[in-house]
């Protein structure tokens, strides 16, 4: 029954099962929304880089605008070291908001709702930026966990913690994008609900909650996009400059 | 505010879940592991054609869309400057060759004075000497007449008075003796007529 708040986040084949030895690949409604989102970026990105006129038009000027904020927060945060990442964190940020932003639309699927698919993100992302900070630095990438100015009675500790938190990154990284986008879902289809159930009397409250959530979650919508983008440059800006 | 409200919700959302639905489906479907290794798979399907093309094709464009306008920017930029410096260049001339011409032109109408006051100088002296002769020859003209005048006078007053007494005696008269008497009345009157 679709009043279930969390049947949104179901997953269901479209199609035949496809079984790749033990592993079951079917195109699913989370497939379709992975494809419709990175067909939609390339689409936009396409059209906004065809031409090249001084004056740019509106989805030029949309692509090029994106293109210089991207750039713009790799370079601030990362620094100019990170120029080699940028279009894997432009693709990042593009397909997570994409993704965020195509959840909006009523009756659509969330792709990045599901802890599955942040996660293997964010595990990609750790995975790289580990492997990057052991190229650049070698073992002495090891000095990222002994932060300067620390008393050496302490160290132990504070060793101890460090590694801790750089080990939780990924599953940090990857809950804060599934839970936001999760619980503000969860909440519309909620308000949705009491909509319904309190009918053409009391429904009105709910509906006005509805609208400004809305509006709340397309703001979520960007801004998890973007602190997964900048969260990323931050662990790169780690792995590359070394700052402890 | 609406923080609050927010995390009420989230609670309110989980408490409707677990305690109206918690029948229908087995909590969240995010754990539901029977379709893992789909979503992974068309994840990294999906998001590495998207890195590929966008990397490969779509960035580079951009980016070289955008360091062209720079550049052509730049490049306008600085062909206006050359053009404002040029144009101030040649303001400066302009400046230059007016404030000449005002010097030139102040100096020309000096001359001009200088060579006419000069000629009105020279034309006054000349007029000056004229005008002194024409007073001197007046005066040779009238110190003339003055002796012409006493000797003209006496010859009347012979004649007359040679006349008056022909009439009044009836007979000629000697003009020499009158000359003679006219002469000393003259010379004894002749202060009380001529101022001499």
């Amino acid at each position: 029954m679709a009043a279930n708040p969390m049947s949104q986040f179901d997953v269901y084949r479209i199609g035949p099962e496809i079984k790749v030895g033990a592993f079951d690949i079917s195109f699913t409604n989370a497939s379709l929304f992975m494809i419709l989102s990175t067909v939609s970026i390339l689409l936009v990105f396409n059209l906004g880089s065809k031409k090249n006129s001084i004056l740019p038009n509106k989805i030029q000027l949309l692509a090029e605008l994106s293109y210089t904020f991207v750039s713009k927060m790799i370079s601030d945060t990362a620094g100019s070291k990170a120029k080699p990442y940028f279009a894997f964190i432009f693709s990042l940020f593009m397909f997570v908001l994409f993704c965020n932003m195509f959840g909006m639309i009523p009756y659509t699927f969330t792709v990045t709702s599901h802890i599955i698919v942040t996660f293997v993100l964010a595990a990609f992302i750790f995975i790289g930026v580990t492997v990057i900070g052991f190229i650049k630095h070698g073992f002495g990438y090891l000095k990222l966990f002994i932060p300067s100015g620390v008393p050496a009675v302490l160290l132990p500790l504070i060793v101890v913690i460090e590694i801790i938190s750089y080990l939780s990154r990924p599953i940090s990284l990857s809950v804060r994008l599934f839970a936001n986008m999760m619980a503000g879902h969860t909440m519309m289809k909620v308000f949705g609900g009491f909509v319904i159930s309190l009918g053409i009397v009391g429904g009105w409250l709910p509906l006005s909650f509805s609208v400004a959530l809305t509006g709340l979650e397309i703001l979520v919508a960007f801004l998890q996009a973007y602190v997964f983008a900048i969260l990323t440059c931050i662990y790169l800006n780690d792995a590359l400059n070394l700052h402890h | 505010m609406v923080k609050k409200i927010y995390f009420q919700s989230i609670f309110l959302s989980f408490f409707f879940i677990k305690e109206a639905f918690a029948a229908e489906s087995g909590g969240m479907p995010q754990l539901n592991p029977e379709f893992w290794v789909s979503q992974i798979f068309w994840l990294i399907l999906t998001f590495g054609i998207m890195y590929l093309v966008l990397s490969k094709l779509i960035l580079p464009k951009i980016s070289n869309n955008l360091e062209s306008r720079k550049s052509q920017i730049l490049e306008n930029i600085e062909a206006a400057e050359k053009q404002r410096e040029d144009s101030d260049t040649k303001l400066k001339e302009y400046d230059e060759i007016i404030s000449k011409s005002k010097l030139e032109a102040n100096s020309i109408f000096n001359q001009a004075r200088e060579k006419a006051l000069k000629d009105i100088s020279a034309k006054r002296e000349v007029l000056d000497k004229q005008i002194d002769n024409e007073i001197a020859e007046a005066e040779k003209e009238i110190d003339a007449l003055r002796k012409n005048a006493s000797d003209k006078i006496n010859k009347i007053a012979i004649e007359t008075s040679s006349e008056l007494l022909q009439k009044l005696i009836g007979a000629d008269v000697n003009n020499s003796s009158i000359s003679a008497i006219v002469n000393d009345l003259s010379k004894r009157n002749g202060d009380k007529y001529y101022g001499n």
